[in-house]
């Protein structure tokens, strides 16, 4: 479920005890969020994590012949 | 201990020597602990391989062997995490994606691997730096820089 709130400009959401977002900015079709939180929980754009994540997943998938292609690698410099 | 790795089979290693990774990485939020291992005849290369799933094992080389310039600016919160005291103590690496040839293949600038090899702590940063892609081609950056 999610909840949904309408908020102007330089009003803020209260999350829990320590995360606030502010709406700083309203410019077209663009909205910037001030966001404050603890240190210890990571803020991300949403698109930035997904492509790490997936990243991450294919640099996994080498072949075993990982070690082959390094060494032919290293005859070619 | 005895750890299963997925390009030397079974190594052994000291567990203090292992690496922390206390929230994981992206995508593998459960591995915790890692190894860092090092390719015979080929220093350049590292192997980051899990100590719970043998087949999560990432190849890692100096960011700065791709571009000399490369840096990152760690924010509080992970030179805190890492328990970083020093910049001596931090060792930044990044994650290749291996494409069938070499000259294909890409390094991941945009979220590095940092290590503080003194404290065995680590964390994958996420830079919000544009400049930086998770997938600069390994060979057209050296070229330039040459």
């Amino acid at each position: 479920m999610m909840l949904v709130l309408t908020r102007k400009l330089n009003e803020v959401i209260q999350i829990g005890e320590d995360i606030e977002i502010k709406i700083v900015g309203i410019e077209g079709d663009q909205i910037k969020l001030g966001i404050t939180a603890p240190k210890e929980i990571d803020v991300h754009r949403k698109e930035i994590y997904l492509e790490i994540q997936k990243e991450n997943q294919e640099a996994i998938n080498n072949g075993l012949d990982l070690l082959h292609i390094l060494k032919s690698q290293e005859k070619n410099t | 201990m005895n750890i299963d790795t997925k390009y030397f089979g079974q190594v052994t290693i000291k567990e203090k020597d292992l690496f922390s990774f206390p929230k994981g990485l992206p995508g593998f939020s459960s591995e915790k602990k890692f190894a860092l291992l090092n390719i015979p005849d080929n220093p350049a290369f590292l192997i980051l391989q899990s100590t719970t799933d043998v087949n999560v094992a990432f190849v890692m080389i100096s960011p700065h062997q791709v571009d000399q310039n490369y840096e990152v600016k760690l924010d509080v919160a992970t030179r805190e995490l890492l328990e970083i005291e020093s910049i001596e103590d931090v060792h930044l690496l990044g994650i290749i994606t291996l494409k069938d040839t070499f000259s294909e293949s890409t390094i991941n600038l945009q979220a590095p691997i940092i290590l503080n090899h003194k404290q065995r702590l680590g964390k994958q940063y996420i830079t919000n730096h544009k400049a930086y892609s998770t997938r600069t081609p390994i060979a057209s950056v050296r070229e330039q820089g040459a």
